[in-house]
Formats: structure tokens, C-alpha cells, sequence
């Protein structure tokens, strides 16, 4: 699997991601910049966590501005992968790769610690590894990861099987004292249309080396690396 | 200016005749302005000068003490640590969230200008008492404000220490740390060299906020604290995290012969030292530097500390090569000057000379003071017979846990991003911090912030040395070599001898352990006048330690791991109570000499404890501190969700005293009962005390005939206090 990593300016969680798809792939990810307007010969897309721009104006709204990113969405277009993380997953819901928007967590804070996330959909490119309603520990690290859909789309999110994770407890109960931030019906990550584009705001990709806490988000990486293998 | 001001901007009368002399003229706005913060406190340590130069700087891995931006160590495979703490005191009590946040991003500076990209931060923070009606609104702002700018910036803010106490109810303490790695061969300095050079500005455009906060943080604070707000600066962690990866990617080349951040005194500082340093002159022309607004005067160019700036001395022709790295990361680059062979700066605006002032006798002739000093009267020793022990042990011991001191920090550090960057090997909520360096193998860097600033109050010299030893012992505690410190002076008014009594006493502790130890100071920063109307802070001599592992596998922590493990306390227990804090949080007193440190026996029951981690037996680790054995035990319990029964250690005290004293150089390990007598004949080749206490298991913390709590129940204390606290109601 060939990979490329987006650097926007503000980004700070490249380093991570290309510490957890070299271990997984094997291969190092191609870091892009922003104004190149053509990507790389790739079949994954990562659009990394971080602050883009400092999230001055809304987060991930002058990223999603950026030159690469018609780029990015013709590679979407066409199929191909994109994995959209915190950050990058405000970005994409800004660049319209996924419906929703994130909002301030509902209390208000920065939160930074390790969340369970119980899997909705194990069956797309990047959770084929995992079961249905298995329960993972992975850390999360933001301010605006409250997501926000209205019903409509919340309901054929649901309907059509694109919610991929959502936030519950060790047990994997799903409710208000589970819900982290304050997201619609828990909701931690969804899948595109056609489920080439997943966008979260967990981040697998620090929790993939068990010095640093658990491994848990490997099963992710293994999943697309298959996938596109 | 053709006579004497009015305002002397906080010079004294005898330093502004010294300004004149040196002129042979009066001074004009500018130039006087710059006399002032150039001989501040802040910037010309002028009290603590003296006293400072007896600190040990020195070992065979120290690569640069005092005197840069940071300082440098040796940590092996061609690899450096650079690192510093510094104060942001007097900014963050009058405007919270800006104060602390540009606190962290000055910090950074410091040790990106060497050439390192920063891997930690790390803040002491001390708050004044719970009760007072301003200290919930300071945490708040200070803790948003640390996590805004580090979270931001994409450094983990890994590590630090939380106090309470009333003595700062008038002036909290924010000191920020920060650790970053450069190869050793690349090290950044700050002396310029090389008659002609372009002096470059690289950064944000300045503007007119922070105008003299050097001097305003070298005075005490009266009721009008809050209208000096217009002095704190605005951060903008953003900008900071272009400039850090503009300049890292500079340094890649070899264009830059001097760098230095535009900290405390702005444009002014920076370029007195650099100039100083090197031994030139320098001309600038202050028409070229970026401003953010119209109409600029001189003085407020030369003295702004608008936030997120370097000055650079380039190698002359690379101007153009280096200006197109700033200007992909989308930053102000502009050549405002070049150096001379005069030995003076000289400031041109519109054409015309506005300051003309000698670099020498301004940056290297500052005043010094020997301030008069009393010592510290030794307290009166603590009158055993006359403490009321509570009743209740397992009560009072819930009551410790959810104490103020004691109480979980998850409230402040869930607010930091303290994973970004792919190394956490520790996370907060441990004895230290450790971070991996990245990509060399299982290295990794230990780091964390002490201090126990009753102590340092009762004793300064028991106090200064307790400091040192604690930090030295908490690298200990995770395995990890300790190797140097950074230490953060904060005292209260240096002009009233009993404060410069503290500071005194508090250094030549601190000479000592550092001594004994191998655990050289390598860079710092004093904050003097932490007073309101008068009183003064504890004194703060807050330490960062940092340390080494080879081999990160290896790393301890303090959580109990397997039920059946047996638990071993190093160290002789005495039972002191004296400034203990269960003697303040249970009986109300803050009486006694603190307990005394050993350091002998410091050293040798560190250097043990080392080595039985290293050898891979020793299951957890902790050491014991503030609330004694017992809070240590209910700290490892509790991080390990699993309980422990033991014994009370052998010792000629109460119940009370020999699990809630605070005698030092102790360590409580666990192992596997396997190997139970090996350590323990391992600790008797060491000549160290050691006993088995009792074993890991069950859901309780029991020590036999005195307590026995439930782990929930401990958990309840030590995980809502905070979070208690900081959702009340704010006080009418």
C-alpha cells in the first residue's frame, strides 16, 4: 500500500501517522504540501491531526481551502481512500468529503485521554479487521469533536451502515454517560457514501505500539493495509 | 532629553547617575527605556547574581550551563538535551490564559533557538488557598491557557506539580518547562559574529502589547495589579509552530551564525546579547522591522514583547535562500541591520539617529547587588506530645487523598495533549514523565518538576536540597539516570533581608545536593517580588529534572501489576512529622523543622533502586512523599486498580507518625515473591533499610490493626476533589 500524509500549516500528528503506517505497511508515507496541487501515485490519503491554520477560524475550514485539496477530492471521486483524523476529519466535513460538522465539545474543554469506542460497521476497508461491536481503547485530543448532523442525515448514516464508531464505556454501552463530547447518537467516526473516505476523531494512530499504552488502533491499519494490498 | 525625567522607569536614582555616566549625557526616551530593562531584575538577575554563581554547573555530560537560552546535556548517540524552566508569575496572575500561554510559547523558544525541536513541556503551578474567591478563575484561565498553547503548537505537555497554599493568594507561580532534542553537533548559540553581517527578524510583525513587561515583573504587585494588563502579551501558538518548523528547517543549512528569541525586553535584549556576546556592534534600522500597525515610535519597536519573534545573524549572500523558507512557512523575514566594529548599538529611523548607546557596559555592566541577608531562624521542633492523632487512620486517610495537594491532577492534564508526537512512554499522573527520543532506539528522556515549597519556608536549606532531591529521586523512581536541572528561583521581595535570607539558604541547599548527586544546574530563571501589598510567596525554588534511560522497556511505574507481588519500602521510617502535610491537612499546624535530607543516604538508596530496575525485578515503583508512606501506597493501588495488606513499618513512632511522616530517601517497590530475597540482599550489600511490608491483592488497602479502605472509596477522594472544585459555584 502506497500512502501520502497532507502537511498543512499547523499540523502536528503527521509524525504519528507515519510512525503507524510504516508499521503496518512497511512502506513510508510521501508527505505532501498544501499548495502542490497534484498528489503522488497513491492509494491512501491521510488527512492528519493537528491544528491546521490554528483553527482560528473554524476548525479545518482554511485547510479545506487549500490547493491539495481538489486534489484530494478528485482522489476521493475516483475511488480512492482517504482517512480523515481529528483534524482531518473537520477538514473533511468542511471540504464536503463527509456530511456533519464538529462542534466545541459539549463541555467545553480539550480532552486528552484514552476513550472506548464500540466498532458500528466491521466490514469497510479500514474496520475489516475488527468485529461488529467490538470495544476498543484508543486516545482521543481535541476541542471540537461534537458532531453534528440533522436527523436526516443522521438517519441514513444509520440506515445505510456508515457510522464506524461511536463512543460507550469498557462495557460497550452505548448512552448519554458514554457520549464523550456530546455527539449525535455517540458518534466518533463515519464512513462516505461509498466508503472509500473515513473520517474520526480518535486517533488509532497513537495507539498502536504497546510502549506508548495499547494497540488497539492497529487493527485499522491492518484492515486498509489488506484492503489495498 | 537634556535633564533629568520625572520617570526613571523603575531605575533607582543611583542606576539612572550610572546611565548617565556611562553616556555622558542624559539618557533620551528610548535609550532610557532600554537602560530600565536591561538592568530590571528580570533581565540582569542583579540580586541573585551573586549567590547563583555558587551553584555547580558542571559534569563530563554537560555540554552548555548557564548563559545560553537553555541548557545543553550529553545524552548519548551523538544525541543533546536542551532544556530550560522559566517563570511567567506576575503575567498569568493578571491575565490568566494570555500569561501562562505565552509563558509556554516563550519557553519554546528558549530551546528551539539551540537547534532542538522541543519533545515535552512540562508547568509548576502554585494557586493560592481553595477558599479564596479568585484562585478558581486562575486555574481555570492558567490551565486553558497551558493547554491552548501547547495543544496548538503540537508538544506534549506531559508532566508537572500543583499547589495550594494562601501565601500565594496574591501571586500564583506559572513556571513552564520545556525539553527538546538536537544532534549534538548541532547546537545553535546566541554570540554574533562577523563585521558586516545582515542582523535578520524573523516572525510575527511587532506590535505594541507587552511594552515593559520585563520591569513590570520586577516589582511587586499592589490593588491595581489588574489595571496593568495592557503590559501581558497576546499569544499566537499557531505562528509558533510555523516558526518552529521555518527555523528547524534553516538550521538544516549552515547559514545562521547567531540566533536568540525576542523574549523579556523584545527587540532590546536580544540584541544587546547577541551583540554583547560576540563582541560587536550593530546598527539597526528600525524602519525595516515588520510592524503591525502604523506610527511605531522607537520606544515602543525596541521594547514591545509581542510574542512568536527571533533575531538571526545570517552568513552575508544566504539572505534570499533563507528568506524563502520563512516565507513557505508564510512568516515576516526582513534584514533590519548589520553588525560593526563599534562596540555600540546604534538605532536609525526616517533618516535620523535615534539611540546611540555602548553594548558593553549596558549588557556586562549591569548592577550586582550584594543584598543584606538574615538566615532563616531554624523552627522550633515539633511537640510530639501535644498532636492530637486522628482517631480514625483509614478516615483521615481518605481525607489525605482527596486533599488539595494530594488530590488527582486528571482534571488539569486531560486538558493537555500530552500523546501528540508519537513518544509518550509515561503519561501524567506518575512520579516522572518519560518520553522517547525519536527514532533512536529504546532511548528515552525522563523529566519532571519539584518542589515542597512549606519546607523550603521552615528550612531553606533543608528545603533547597529536599527540591533537588526529590526530583533526583522521582528520575530514580521510573528507572532513569538522572543528569541535570533547570531551576526556576521564585521569592518574594530581595530587598527585605529575611526573603533574601530564604534565597540563600535555599541556593546553598541546593549547591549541596546537586553536589552529592551529580546533578549540575544548567540553565534557570529567578522571579523576584512575588508580593502583594507586602507579603510574600513561599519560597519556590521550583526544580526541572531530566534524565536518561537507555532502555525504555525497562521503565517503572508506580502501579501495583500482579496480585500476590510483594511489597518492599526502602528507607527508614522515623516518623516525621514535623511540616508534613497531614500535620497541616489533619490537625491544622504548620509547625516543626521539615524532615531532614541525607545525602549520602540519598544517593545510596537511589543509586539501589536504579539497579534493581535496570536488572528488570522490580515490578513498580514510587517514592514516598508528600503524606508518607500510606498516600504512597494508596497512590500505587490506586493506579494499579488493584489493593494491598501490609504491616506497619518498624519504627519507634505512633501508628499516625510512621504512616504519615515524610522522612526522605524512600522508596516503596514491588517484585515478584520469587524474587523477594534476592532484593532484599541486594539492598543489604547497599547498606540500605529494607523490609517486606506485605503483598499486592483484593480489592482494599489494609494495614493491619490501623486501616483497611476500599479502593473505590479512595478513588471517589482522590478523583473528585478537583473536578469538585473547579464545577462549584465561584464564591460571592
Amino acid at each position: 500500500m502506497k500512502s501520502a500524509i497532507v502537511v498543512f500549516p499547523g499540523i502536528n500528528r503527521e509524525r504519528d501517522m507515519a510512525l503507524a503506517l510504516k508499521a503496518a505497511s512497511g512502506k513510508a508515507a510521501t508527505l505532501v504540501w498544501h499548495r502542490d496541487s497534484a498528489l503522488p501515485d497513491v492509494d491512501l490519503v491521510v488527512l492528519p491531526g493537528g491544528f491546521s491554520y490554528g483553527d482560528y477560524l473554524r476548525a479545518g475550514a482554511m485547510a479545506a481551502q487549500s490547493p491539495i485539496m481538489r486534489a484530494v477530492k478528485d482522489h476521493a471521486a475516483r475511488g480512492g481512500r482517504v482517512l480523515a483524523v481529528c483534524n482531518g476529519f473537520q477538514m473533511a466535513t468542511e471540504a464536503g468529503l463527509l456530511p456533519g460538522a464538529l462542534m466545541r465539545n459539549a463541555g467545553l474543554k480539550f480532552i486528552c485521554r484514552n476513550v472506548h469506542l464500540k466498532v458500528a460497521n466491521a466490514s469497510s476497508d479500514f474496520t475489516g479487521h475488527y468485529q461488529a461491536g467490538q470495544v476498543l481503547s484508543v486516545p482521543v485530543a481535541h476541542h471540537d469533536g461534537n458532531y453534528f448532523a440533522d436527523q436526516a442525515t443522521l438517519d441514513r448514516l444509520e440506515q445505510e451502515d456508515r457510522v464506524a464508531f461511536r463512543y460507550c464505556d469498557a462495557e460497550g454501552r452505548v448512552d448519554d454517560d458514554t457520549n464523550l463530547n456530546g455527539s449525535r447518537r455517540n458518534i466518533a467516526g463515519i464512513l462516505s457514501e461509498d466508503r472509500n473516505v473515513l473520517g474520526l476523531m480518535p486517533h488509532p494512530e497513537d495507539a498502536t505500539d504497546p510502549q506508548l499504552g495499547g494497540t488497539d488502533g492497529r487493527g485499522l491499519f491492518t484492515s486498509i493495509v489488506e484492503a489495498l494490498s | 532629553m537634556s535633564a533629568r525625567p520625572a520617570d526613571l522607569m523603575g531605575l533607582t536614582e543611583a542606576e539612572y547617575d550610572n546611565a548617565v555616566e556611562i553616556l555622558g549625557r542624559h539618557p533620551n526616551q528610548v535609550e532610557l527605556g532600554i537602560f530600565s530593562v536591561m538592568w530590571s531584575e528580570h533581565c540582569s538577575y542583579k540580586s541573585s547574581k551573586k549567590w547563583l554563581k555558587q551553584l555547580p554547573t558542571k559534569a563530563p555530560w554537560v555540554i552548555k550551563g548557564p548563559g545560553e537560552n537553555a541548557g545543553v546535556i550529553d545524552i548519548g548517540d551523538g544525541l543533546a538535551a536542551i532544556f530550560k524552566m522559566e517563570s511567567h508569575n506576575h503575567p498569568s496572575f493578571i491575565e490568566p490564559y494570555q500569561g501562562a500561554a505565552t509563558g509556554v510559547g516563550g519557553i519554546l523558544r528558549d530551546v528551539f533557538t539551540m537547534g532542538a525541536r522541543p519533545v515535552a513541556n512540562l508547568n509548576a503551578l502554585r494557586f493560592g488557598s481553595p477558599d479564596h474567591p479568585k484562585t478558581r478563575h486562575l486555574v481555570a484561565g492558567v490551565v486553558a491557557g497551558i493547554g491552548g498553547y501547547g495543544n496548538c503548537v503540537g508538544v506534549p505537555t506531559v508532566g508537572g506539580e500543583v499547589n495550594f497554599h494562601p501565601a500565594y493568594n496574591g501571586n500564583i507561580l506559572v513556571n513552564a518547562m520545556t525539553v527538546g532534542i538536537a544532534p549534538a553537533d548541532r547546537i545553535f548559540y546566541s554570540a554574533a559574529a562577523g563585521v558586516g553581517n545582515p542582523v535578520v527578524y524573523v516572525g510575527s510583525k511587532t506590535g505594541r502589547d507587552g511594552i515593559h513587561g520585563a520591569t513590570m515583573a520586577s516589582a511587586e504587585f499592589s490593588d491595581d495589579a489588574e489595571e496593568k494588563r495592557p503590559t501581558v502579551q497576546v499569544g499566537d501558538p499557531f505562528t509558533e509552530k510555523l516558526l518552529i518548523e521555518a527555523c528547524l528547517e534553516l538550521m538544516q543549512t549552515d547559514y545562521i551564525v547567531a540566533i536568540q528569541d525576542m523574549g523579556a525586553a523584545g527587540l532590546t535584549s536580544s540584541s544587546f546579547e547577541m551583540a554583547s556576546k560576540g563582541g560587536v556592534g550593530i546598527i539597526l534600522d528600525l524602519d525595516q522591522v515588520p510592524a503591525r500597525e502604523t506610527g511605531m515610535t522607537p520606544y515602543e519597536l525596541m521594547l514591545s514583547e509581542s510574542q512568536e519573534r527571533m533575531l538571526m545573524v545570517l552568513k552575508p549572500g544566504r539572505e534570499a535562500a533563507a528568506e524563502a523558507i520563512f516565507r513557505k512557512w508564510e512568516l515576516d523575514f526582513a534584514v533590519i541591520g548589520h553588525l560593526t566594529d563599534t562596540g555600540r548599538m546604534q538605532l536609525r529611523m526616517h533618516g535620523e539617529i535615534v539611540g546611540d548607546l555602548p553594548i558593553d557596559p549596558l549588557a556586562l555592566a549591569s548592577p550586582e547587588y550584594d543584598r543584606p541577608w538574615v538566615p532563616t531562624p531554624p523552627p522550633a521542633p515539633l511537640d510530639r506530645g501535644h498532636i492530637a492523632a486522628p482517631v480514625d487512620l483509614g478516615e483521615a486517610l481518605v481525607r489525605m487523598m482527596g486533599s488539595p495537594d494530594i488530590a488527582s491532577r486528571r482534571w488539569i492534564w486531560e486538558q493537555y495533549d500530552h500523546l501528540v508526537g508519537g513518544d509518550t512512554a509515561q503519561r501524567p499522573g506518575g512520579d516522572a514523565a518519560v518520553v522517547r527520543v525519536p527514532d533512536a532506539g529504546g532511548k528515552a528522556l525522563a523529566m519532571t518538576t519539584d518542589c515542597t515549597p512549606r519546607y523550603c519556608k521552615a528550612d531553606p536549606v533543608q528545603g533547597g536540597r529536599q527540591a533537588v532531591a526529590e526530583a533526583w529521586r522521582n528520575l530514580t523512581a521510573v528507572g532513569a539516570r538522572p543528569l541535570a536541572i533547570t531551576d526556576n528561583m521564585n521569592f518574594g521581595n530581595p530587598q527585605r533581608p529575611e526573603i533574601m535570607g530564604q534565597f540563600v539558604g535555599c541556593v546553598e541547599g541546593m549547591r549541596e545536593a546537586c553536589l552529592a548527586l551529580d546533578f549540575p544546574v544548567v540553565s534557570g530563571n529567578v522571579s523576584l517580588y512575588n508580593e502583594t501589598n507586602g507579603t510574600g510567596i513561599l519560597p519556590t525554588p521550583a526544580i526541572g529534572g531530566v534524565g536518561v534511560l537507555d532502555d525504555v522497556t525497562r521503565m517503572a511505574t508506580i502501579a501495583f501489576k500482579a496480585t500476590g507481588d510483594r511489597i518492599v519500602v526502602l528507607g527508614e521510617a522515623t516518623g516525621h512529622l514535623g511540616q508534613s502535610l497531614a500535620l497541616r491537612e489533619l490537625c491544622g499546624r504548620e509547625e516543626g523543622p521539615p524532615p531532614p535530607v541525607d545525602l549520602a543516604i540519598e544517593r545510596q538508596t537511589g543509586d539501589l533502586v536504579r539497579k534493581l530496575i535496570a536488572d528488570g525485578h522490580v515490578t513498580a515503583c514510587h517514592d514516598v512523599a508528600d503524606g508518607g508512606l500510606v498516600v504512597a501506597l494508596a497512590e500505587m493501588a490506586l493506579a494499579g486498580k488493584l489493593g494491598a495488606e501490609v504491616g506497619l513499618p518498624k519504627g519507634d513512632a505512633s501508628p499516625f507518625a510512621l504512616l504519615f511522616g515524610e522522612e526522605q530517601a524512600r522508596y516503596i517497590i514491588t517484585v515478584a515473591s520469587r524474587y523477594e530475597s534476592a532484593i532484599l540482599a541486594a539492598a543489604a550489600a547497599a547498606g540500605v533499610p529494607a523490609a517486606v511490608l506485605g503483598q499486592v491483592g483484593g480489592d482494599k488497602l489494609t494495614v493491619t490493626g490501623q486501616l483497611s479502605v476500599a479502593l473505590a472509596t479512595l478513588a471517589r477522594a482522590h478523583e473528585d476533589w478537583l473536578p469538585g472544585y473547579m464545577s462549584a459555584p465561584a464564591a460571592a
